[in-house]
């Protein structure tokens, strides 16, 4: 007779930890919001993920998927334009799944991020800073189309499984934990993935969700992670006609609501997490004025210490 | 001699369609002022209400970050450059 197997306290073992992506908690904001009657306000905690942001859902999928279907494999290496939360995603899963991976962004990201990156193993080519991402957008199709056999270019701009992510899974995640009941998406729109692929999950799993994107008020703006649409290369996978509204963030606002999310909600995010409760915060003020009642989701990207001390050592630039 | 005042892509478009500009001014917050005072919309995209550099718009003398130096304050010899870089790269 065999024994009986002891009672388990703790998760079963993962077989990798890429399988660790997504199920990030929900957190009801407490202060933030506090004063209008009938809205709760709901913030979705993406920096819980194993690389410490939402970008691990996309970049995930969109591995397992080419992995799946022979477009990644032994021989190629996958290259993509970043100088984000993205790039150390790809870097950590590339290396957690044994593939190779390159990554091409501008030259002016911070020392800290480009360790990062190297830290998982992957290469790194630099790009024009003055050209800002739109050059190594432009970079990296140069260099796939060189050698179109060497790479494999996932694209997170035009990529369908970016928003897929978000539709199949923080959709899903959302609508579960708040039985259904979310009156209205809000998030912050860099390739657009999270507002995009989350607000058409929500439309079937919620139905009656108002879905906002959040956009940086200035070209020249410090919300890292979002795209000021107007002077950027817009990714093909953003399609404005599918949300019900945008808002305007300056970046002092997003900057301030930041700091008041580590004050009073214990939660310290980056920039484009202020951004993105800002911009909730609106929503649901207007709810409020409207005498509507409901829950208002948004999401979290990233923690605070992807940013601390950003570019202050260096200084010297070299081109 | 002039110097020269080099802005990000973005940029370009508050600025007349060009990215680089001859300018005047004996520190970099007067050779900001003379490019600024050439188009309007750049002005409140290089420096705030109080005429200082944004936290998030870093400004290069000759390869040297100015926040380093005196700020806008920084002289500025014959012939320099300054290169405006956002903080982060986005995306």
């Amino acid at each position: 007779m065999t024994a009986l197997r002891p009672l388990r306290h703790g998760a079963a073992p993962v077989e990798t930890v890429a399988r660790l992506v997504g199920s990030t908690p929900l957190v009801r904001l407490r202060r933030i919001g506090a004063e209008l009657p009938g809205v709760r306000l709901y913030v979705k905690c993406e920096f819980m993920n194993p690389g410490g942001s939402v970008k691990d859902r996309p970049a995930l999928r969109m591995i397992e998927t080419a992995l799946r279907d022979g477009r990644l494999g032994p021989g190629r290496t996958l290259v993509d334009s970043t100088s984000g939360n993205t790039g150390v995603a790809y870097a950590w899963i590339c290396a957690a799944l044994g593939v190779r991976c390159a990554l091409v962004m501008p030259r002016n990201v911070s020392a800290a991020r480009k360790r990062i990156a190297q830290a998982f193993g992957a290469e790194l080519v630099f790009s024009d800073p003055l050209e800002g991402s739109d050059g190594a957008i432009r970079q990296v199709r140069e260099l796939v189309a060189q050698e179109p056999d060497r790479w494999f270019y996932p694209d997170q701009y035009g990529n369908p499984e970016n928003p897929r992510a978000h539709e199949l899974g923080t959709a899903v995640e959302i609508a579960e934990a708040l039985d259904g009941q979310v009156a209205a998406f809000v998030a912050g729109i860099g390739t657009s993935g999270t507002v995009m692929g989350t607000s058409r999950g929500l439309r079937a799993l919620a139905p009656g969700v108002r879905c906002h994107a959040v956009e940086p008020a200035e070209p020249l703006h410090g919300l890292e992670g979002l795209k000021h649409m107007e002077s950027s290369i817009v990714p093909a996978i953003y399609d404005e006609a599918e949300l019900d509204g945008k808002i305007s963030m300056p970046t002092a606002e997003g900057w301030a609501m930041a700091e008041r999310l580590g004050r009073e909600e214990g939660l310290r995010v980056g920039h484009s997490s202020g951004a993105a409760v800002a911009g909730a915060l609106q929503v649901a003020e207007r709810m409020a004025a409207a005498g509507e009642r409901g829950n208002v989701v948004t999401v979290l990207p990233d923690r605070a210490d992807r940013y601390f001390e950003p570019r202050r050592w260096d200084r010297r630039i070299t081109w | 001699m002039p110097v020269t005042l080099r802005l990000p892509a973005v940029l370009a478009k508050a600025a007349g369609g060009k990215t680089v500009h001859e300018a005047r001014g004996a520190t970099v917050g007067e050779v900001v002022g003379d490019v600024a005072g050439r188009f309007p919309e750049l002005g409140p995209r290089l420096r705030d209400a109080k005429g200082e550099p944004y936290p998030y718009v870093i400004f290069y003398l000759d390869d040297e970050d100015i926040r380093f130096q005196q700020g806008f304050a920084t002289p500025v010899p014959d012939g320099a450059e300054i290169v405006v870089v956002p903080a982060i790269a986005g995306g």
